[in-house]
């Protein structure tokens, strides 16, 4: 036995004790901050019902802006939910070693970003008390959803993505969940014991649960990206100026995946500030990530310009109208801080290896991209809907009261929702983490 | 559907003559009357809520001084190929075998997608409950259903006329008569700039009058095939 095998060996206690120990200790700024974002969610939830009640004219939503706000947070939600998916499949699938401390708090960030995206999915329909009309059920007069529509497509892909998504979270959870009953005890044993199917660690178990890991991780891939083209598609296959084009689904893959990406680096930061984690969650972590957001900004802007420089060459006016709407018109100031956002700052910033391996300019910058992806996914379906061909009906939004409230209060949902499990799920999985210290190329 | 379309079901359609139409909104006003629309207030009608079945739209042509007015009445144009129709999960919107672009109210969960998809903006939503301000609610249709809100709407060609007209002429044993179903604002129009009837037979007055050279479909080129035809002088 080398002298670093010992020493891997010799940290497995220390990594069972600092990984587990956010389970154990519950401090007041957590219960504070818990409680501060249940009374947003519950601010929230009351305004939904109060709209349900009365009706979606609580929106600012008007003839002809029959999707807005809503619609953008259920895209931009899936997006962020690429998180997961992107990092951990893809960076399984390449075998690269800095994924171990990173694929876990992302592939939280999918199951409840793809929770969320659902809720939004609610708060927009006009009769949410017939949300079942959407399933596939036997009824008495014999009508199904309507598979030609891409909405159904979007139902359809969205429920398997979460699925598969559960699914990938879970399996390499089994080992951890073993070791959390041994060691976290109290009520939650029962609920761990129950959740590790009886894992022993045996090598046939170990074999297993690689060769499962293995088959779902391009599976899971494939459905990602299939997932957005669809969100895409209830765009692109639209007679609507703007949205009809043929380059709306890699645009919209590679946008998710860009606010996913940001997304993560904020997670990352917050995580290993709670947990002090620095030892875990290194400045090269950071720096990796830096680097894949320089390729997927580059990307993206690659992908928009070729979109806008198509509609300006070809002067159709009624695409133009929407042009000018967005670069000099009503939406310029939103239109121009989406570019600063998501195209300008990270290509600026990420491009400075300095940068790259300061956590909290990392943070700042994730932030900001998702604010401006969010501003993108508003841009994209307000601008062309207030501008229809028939120019008598042409009009504005901007969103209401009502929206504002109930979108925050699935924001907060949704790190609610993450502190949550972050009380109950290892952020870094351990057994990841040990393999990468005893057999991986360190770290 | 199209199995039940046997030749003989007629295809309805309608003319407008923009040379007639004077903007007087008449139809307006019938078709809010005939089809238990509901009415918005002022402050709703600010915020783009009024709903419209045919709606006037207003255009100015030429430069200051020479200007003048065109009025353009806009209404659901019961497209054979509606884009509105396939986005819909849930069969809400769907084509009727004599044409007409139907809207089931009770199937509708309120997605809203036909509402975008339509290129005419022709369907309307119900943002609220509807409402009458007194006595206004004494007069309502009672052939027509009173929708509720989260639902879209949209003009039926007035299908509860086309309907009974269809029922009475079966017991006569006899077909519809030419000009026999005429929609509230066909009916209303002081201009006779409105003009229903089945564009099915090379007869009647519809068919004779969309033949005419002034006559073209709304955003023609979108391939949506509408069951409207528009005339216009052009010079
Ligand atoms: S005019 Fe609009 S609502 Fe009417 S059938 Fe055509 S697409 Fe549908
Ligand atoms: S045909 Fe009937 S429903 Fe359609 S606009 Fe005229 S009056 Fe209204």
């Amino acid at each position: 036995m080398t002298t670093m095998q010992r020493s891997g060996w010799n940290e497995m206690a220390t990594i069972n004790r600092d990984l587990l120990a956010p389970l154990r200790h519950v401090g007041p700024t957590y219960l504070t901050v818990v409680c501060g974002l249940a009374l947003i969610v519950v601010a929230g939830a009351a305004t939904w019902v109060h709209q349900i009640e009365t009706g979606i004219g609580q929106t600012n939503m008007h003839h002809p802006i029959f999707w807005s706000s809503y619609i953008a947070s259920f895209v931009y939600w899936i997006g962020v939910s690429h998180s997961g998916t992107f990092i951990s499949g893809v960076l399984r699938l390449t075998k690269a070693q800095w994924r171990r401390p990173v694929t876990r708090i992302a592939e939280l960030m999918t199951i409840i970003s793809v929770m969320i995206a659902a809720l939004c999915v609610f708060f927009h329909l006009g009769r949410v008390w017939r949300w079942y009309y959407l399933l596939p059920y036997p009824s008495q007069r014999d009508i199904w959803p309507d598979f030609r529509s891409p909405l159904m497509w979007d139902a359809t892909a969205i429920f398997t993505y979460a699925t598969a998504s559960t699914i990938y979270l879970y399996l390499p959870l089994i080992p951890d969940f073993a070791l959390a009953r041994d060691r976290v005890g109290g009520w939650r044993k029962p609920v761990y014991a129950l959740l590790c199917l009886g894992w022993k660690g045996t090598q046939r178990e170990w074999e297993t649960l690689s060769t499962a890991i293995r088959i779902i991780t391009p599976l899971i891939v494939m459905v990602m990206i299939s997932v957005h083209s669809i969100v895409g598609w209830d765009f692109g296959m639209s007679l609507v100026p703007g949205w009809h084009t043929s380059i709306i689904a890699p645009y919209f893959v590679v946008g998710a995946v860009h606010s996913g990406l940001a997304m993560v680096a904020v997670g990352l930061y917050v995580v290993r500030r709670q947990g002090a984690l620095d030892d875990y969650i290194r400045l090269e972590h950071f720096d990796k990530l830096g680097k894949l957001l320089v390729v997927t900004t580059l990307t993206l802007a690659y992908l928009y310009f070729a979109d806008q420089l198509t509609v300006w060459y070809g002067k159709i006016p009624d695409e133009m109208a929407i042009l000018h709407a967005l670069v000099t018109g009503d939406y310029a100031v939103a239109f121009w801080s989406m570019i600063l956002l998501i195209y300008v700052f990270p290509l600026a910033l990420l491009t400075i290896p300095r940068f790259r391996t300061w956590p909290f300019g990392m943070m700042l910058l994730g932030i900001g991209i998702n604010i401006g992806m969010y501003v993108e996914r508003m841009l994209i379906i307000v601008p062309p809907l207030t501008h229809p061909r028939l120019t008598y009906v042409w009009s504005r939004y901007f969103p209401s009261w009502t929206e504002l409230t109930i979108l925050s209060g699935a924001c907060a949902l949704a790190v609610l929702l993450y502190l949550l499990a972050s009380k109950f799920v290892p952020l870094i999985s351990i057994w990841e983490e040990k393999e990468g210290r005893l057999h991986g190329s360190g770290g | 559907m199209s199995d039940s379309t046997s030749p003989q079901t007629p295809q309805w359609g309608m003319v407008v003559d923009l040379d007639r139409c004077t903007g007087c909104e008449a139809c307006v006003v019938a078709c809010h009357a005939e089809n238990n629309i509901r009415i918005s207030g002022e402050a709703e009608a600010a915020q783009g809520r009024a709903i419209n079945w045919i709606r006037i739209e207003r255009y100015w042509e030429g430069e200051y001084p020479n200007v003048s007015v065109k009025f353009m009445p806009v209404l659901c144009q019961h497209c054979a190929n509606a884009p509105c129709e396939p986005v819909c999960p849930v069969y809400a919107s769907y084509h009727t075998p004599d044409g007409l672009n139907a809207q089931v109210y009770n199937r509708c969960i309120g997605v809203r997608y036909c509402g975008n998809n339509c290129p005419y903006v022709a369907r309307q939503f119900n943002w609220f409950d509807p409402h009458w301000d007194a006595p206004l609610q004494e007069q309502l249709n009672p052939d027509v259903t009173v929708r509720m809100n989260g639902i879209m709407e949209k003009c039926t060609f007035c299908v509860q006329r086309i309907r009974k007209t269809k029922e009475q002429a079966e017991l006569d044993k006899r077909p519809v008569r030419d000009g026999e179903i005429q929609p509230a604002c066909v009916q209303t129009c002081p201009t006779s700039a409105l003009v229903f009837g089945n564009r099915r037979d090379p007869e009647s007055q519809v068919s004779r009058m969309a033949k005419n050279d002034r006559g073209f479909k709304l955003l023609e080129s979108l391939g949506t095939d509408p069951a409207v035809t528009y005339l216009k002088r052009l010079n």
